[in-house]
């Protein structure tokens, strides 16, 4: 039974290893075809990886030891983060160590360790990176977590699974409360994933750039780990999306064979959709300004926030 | 009857006279840096650390121990009490006293001002008094114990009594903490009713509403200057840079916690059982205070200031936990009382920790580099290993990390906030989810003022020349500061037992405690009738578990060798140490977007400008709203009254003349 469940557990997490790069292909995908271009293949994010493994490392002269630490830790923060949300099914032991609140603590983690990262090799743009990295990160998180809360306070448990649990079990169709957060984890997650219209994924204009400019300094097989813990934020925010609201197909309980029939089609449909919806939200809207990225988050704190006020005025 | 001798008492008094002792020691040789630096501050430390154990012990008793000292005013002994309160407090103070004394006797060097010997007497005094208020139970020695404190931190504050700019923060220090300790006086008198001044009575005497509450928002004012609430935060910016760092962390990390100590026995002891909406006072102004002392943190330059306004922000964790303790206990609801109140003891004990490592970090890079001014920092993660990857553990603690401790506290109240909904108060229940959002807003600029702090002391690349001759600290520094950073670690990682520690106290102010009803020891499940739950050891072994994974599978499978280059900076090539962030570019979004709190000054320089100059000057809105306006009238009442002094024997003769008719008239009269 426990073994079963420590099972799942690990299942989650290789899943998330495995599936990351290809959603992040899927999303380059849609995008290239919604905007006429010819699309590179589902498998280009796995070969940019062997390719950067395979490479030598370069490192500036006055990297610290964080430097090359920093890497590791977010890397294992993003694996773990996706063993604690549940994807497939809700028995996860790891939940009763870490809930929704060290989820998202988790994630702070990682900002924070690619931040000083960014700054550790002293150059103009990493500095510059890990600034604006900060201030997407200041409004973005207290978003997520708000949205959060939202869904716990339906739910009476921060924990991830409890709350998917509860979700599955009520109707169909989202609460008034829900509704806002819905709105608010969006924008959120273009934000923390760096995505049109708060970052471009594909510049390397400098002055525009925010997750790409603290990685600058990185080569090789630090370079693949940061590109695949950036790909597993993504399938993160996605699959947290999905428990948080669009729950079905998740194996309640301990997952069986037959759960399992149920939950890995279900996943890869709503991961399908998810990522195609991600590219038409790119295709349809431009980058902003730099200085305009506040009002965006600030947008999201603040549906989050009203969907706190919906919840406790109307409770649903 | 014979009472048993309350031995707990008895050895706590004699560990705060034996730091007297201590202190008194220093003079014998007052010029002697070896004398106080290796003997005797080194032996304070262990008083500390022995106050602390005996401070667990009292706490894990649960017991209550009182004794009557034959000192003081005729009529009125010293009566001192130990209960599990005080002994949260005086745990706090011996274990970060402690950690904090081992680095002093480091710090300390020749030529500071005031003499090592001298230093080390003030310094000690400092710690007793603080020990003494812990214990006091009547008004007298409690508020006697307080001006001591008040006093003595005074004197460590203008240590460096020859700067102008020092003797002024001491000077607002001072006026601050009188106007507080006049604030808690006339509480007391409040409070005290006809009885006499000991708690006990007060306990006992029954206040009408309208009295309560004034005696509650007088402690509230008089604490809350101590704490440094907004807006009587104003000394603490002031201070802390001034004072040497020990004494800084001393300050932050264990002076502000006195003041919430008196808080939570005047509102939750002495005043009898809260109503509710007393809470909703601290809960706002802490909400306030949270975002204002984080968004001054992000843009400060001076990094002692930044950590200044890092402990004005942690002080409105504090009070919100306060606040949403009495509203809960207000409102009938022990149980999510206790929670908050956890919360709160838990914030207090993790900032002690916290915000001591980081202040006596910068006390090590002051020493090193003699600069404070985070522009002229960088890159001393080469220069000093120890203390930067020693003050790191207190940076992503005080940035609210898992699993580190300043992320257990911002749980618990996360946890508590979650019950708000429940308040039988609808107005309260719309304010609370508010609340939730600035906690965790403020929470995240933690992160953001962290980031700054660190990395642009530590990582990057040195911005001044000098910085390449900086060294580590000495081995006692290092001691303290690894004691503090273990402290972190240690309340991060064991939640359970202290949690079950602190337990007594909720327990005996509002008669509530947390059930531990995981079937795991390592489990924290604090809220009763909820699956949730949060083990910190687990996820830093399965953190760890996996990094290491992922070090030996990437290492294993991809061992390509590292080569050390030239940044590469996009191949821009010509890079210098100025083109990092400074400070002020690190604050600009904050700056940029929280324009209304600041009161700006800036000296932009033209494009033809032969000398170009930047600056800016960032000042609190405060002080041109309330102080300033506050100082001038009270100088001009002040030269009003002072007409009446001529100088002249003739005149006060003449006033002596009216004041004796005037009498005579009214007895006349009458």
């Amino acid at each position: 039974m426990n073994a079963l469940e420590w099972l799942t557990q690990l299942l989650e997490g290789v899943v998330a290893l495995a599936a990351a790069p290809a959603l992040l292909g899927w999303v380059n995908q849609c995008r290239a075809w919604l905007q006429n271009r010819r699309a590179p293949s589902l498998w280009q994010p796995y070969r940019n990886l062997r390719k950067l493994l395979h490479k030598e490392v370069l490192i500036a002269e006055n990297a610290s030891p964080l430097f090359r630490l920093a890497p590791y830790v977010i890397f294992g923060a993003m694996v773990l983060a996706a063993g604690i949300i549940p994807s497939m099914g809700t028995r996860l032991p790891l939940v009763a160590s870490a809930d929704a609140i060290a989820l998202v603590g988790l994630f702070a983690a990682a900002r924070m360790f690619m931040a000083l990262a960014a700054m550790d090799v002293g150059t103009a743009f990493g500095t510059m990176g890990a600034r604006r990295e900060m201030m997407v990160g200041f409004l973005a998180e207290p978003a997520l977590l708000m949205v959060i809360l939202v869904a716990s306070l339906t739910s009476s448990s921060t924990a991830l699974p409890a709350i998917t649990e509860a979700l599955a079990s009520g109707h169909l169709g989202l609460s008034p409360s829900l509704a806002f957060s819905a709105v608010a984890f969006v924008l959120v997650l273009l934000a923390e994933n760096a995505r049109i219209p708060v970052d471009n994924p594909a510049t390397h204009l400098e002055l525009t750039m925010i997750h790409e400019a603290m990685l600058l300094e990185y080569s090789g097989r630090h370079l693949a780990l940061m590109e695949w813990a950036a790909q597993l934020k993504l399938f993160n925010y996605v699959c947290i999306g999905f428990a948080l609201f669009l729950p079905w197909g998740v194996a309640v309980g301990a997952i069986g064979p037959v759960g399992l029939l149920v939950a890995v089609p279900a996943l890869a449909l709503k991961l399908a959709a998810a990522g195609a919806g991600l590219a038409l939200i790119e295709t349809v809207s431009a980058k902003m300004r730099v200085m305009r990225i506040p009002e965006f988050l600030a947008t999201a704190f603040l549906f989050a926030v009203l969907g706190l006020l919906v919840h406790v005025l109307l409770g649903a | 009857m014979i009472t048993p001798l309350p031995k707990l008492l008895v050895g706590c008094i004699a560990l705060l006279l034996g730091w007297v002792a201590v202190g008194l020691a220093g003079l014998l040789r007052p010029r002697s840096v070896r004398l106080a630096g290796r003997i005797l501050f080194p032996l304070g430390a262990l008083i500390g650390f022995a106050l602390a154990a005996l401070a667990v012990t009292s706490l894990l008793g649960g017991g209550i121990e009182r004794m009557v000292l034959p000192i003081g005013l005729p009529g009125l002994p010293a009566h001192l009490r130990l209960d599990p309160l005080s002994s949260v407090f005086l745990a706090l103070l011996g274990a970060t006293a402690g950690g904090i004394s081992l680095f002093a006797g480091g710090y300390f060097r020749v030529g500071q001002g005031t003499a090592p010997g001298l230093l080390g007497l003030q310094y000690h005094l400092f710690l007793a008094s603080m020990g003494w208020v812990l214990i006091a139970a009547d008004a007298y020695s409690f508020l006697l114990a307080w001006e001591a404190m008040a006093l003595t931190s005074y004197f460590l504050v203008v240590t460096e009594h020859r700067r102008p700019e020092i003797r002024r923060a001491g000077l607002i220090y001072l006026l601050m903490a009188h106007v507080g300790a006049l604030a808690i006086l006339l509480a007391f008198g409040v409070m005290h009713g006809a009885g006499p001044l000991t708690f006990h009575a007060m306990r006992t005497a029954h206040l009408s509403s309208g009295w309560a509450a004034v005696a509650f928002l007088l402690a509230l004012f008089g604490f809350g200057a101590k704490a440094g609430l907004v807006p009587l935060h104003v000394w603490l910016p002031e201070a802390h840079p001034a004072a040497p760092s020990p004494v800084s962390a001393l300050m932050s990390g264990v002076m502000l916690k006195t003041a919430v100590y008196g808080i939570l026995r005047v509102a939750l002891d002495l005043l009898g059982p809260p109503v509710w909406w007393w809470g909703l006072v601290p809960l706002a102004l802490g909400l306030f205070t949270i975002l204002y002392g984080a968004l001054f943190a992000a843009v400060q330059t001076d990094m002692k200031r930044l950590l200044a306004y890092s402990s004005v922000e942690n002080i409105g964790v504090i009070f919100t936990g306060i606040g949403l303790t009495i509203v809960f206990a207000g409102s009938g609801m022990p149980a999510v009382a206790a929670l908050a109140l956890l919360a709160t003891l838990y914030h207090c004990l993790n900032h002690a920790m916290m915000k001591s490592v980081l202040f006596l970090g910068t006390g090590a890079v002051l020493h090193a580099t003699g600069e404070r001014n985070l522009g002229r920092l960088g890159g001393l993660i080469h220069r000093m290993p120890w203390v930067a990857w020693l003050t790191l553990i207190g940076a992503l603690a005080i940035a609210g990390l898992p699993p580190l401790n300043g992320f257990v506290s911002e749980w618990l109240l996360l946890q508590s906030f979650l019950f708000g909904d429940q308040v039988p108060h609808t107005f309260v229940n719309l304010l609370i989810p508010m609340g939730m959002a600035v906690v965790v807003l403020g929470a995240a600029l933690a992160g953001y003022v962290m980031v700054k702090f660190y990395g642009v002391i530590f990582l990057g690349r040195p911005r001044e020349a000098a910085l390449e001759q900086a060294h580590d600290c000495g081995w006692l520094e290092r001691l303290g500061l690894a004691w503090l950073a273990f402290g972190c670690l240690a309340l991060g990682l064991l939640p359970v037992p202290v949690i079950g520690a602190l337990s007594r106290v909720s327990a005996q102010l509002v008669g509530a405690v947390v059930p531990q009803t995981s079937a795991y020891g390592w489990l924290l499940a604090p809220v009763p009738g909820r699956s949730v739950s949060y083990g910190p050891a687990v996820l830093l072994t399965a953190t760890v578990a996996v990094v290491l994974l992922t070090v030996l599978a990437v290492r294993l499978l991809f061992p390509q060798r590292v080569r050390r280059v030239s940044a590469w900076d996009c191949g821009f090539g010509a890079l210098t140490a100025r083109m990092q962030d400074t400070a002020e570019g690190f604050g600009q979004p904050i700056r940029h977007l929280f324009q209304p709190f600041f009161e700006m000054q800036r000296e932009l320089p033209a494009p033809e400008d032969s000398a170009p100059r930047y600056r800016i000057v960032i000042r609190e809105r405060i002080w041109t709203l309330v102080y300033e306006p506050l100082c001038a009238a009270t100088e001009g009442l002040a030269n009003i009254a002072a007409r009446v002094q001529q100088g002249r024997i003739s005149v006060y003769l003449l006033y002596s003349f009216v004041t004796l008719l005037v009498l005579l008239a009214v007895a006349l009269l009458s």
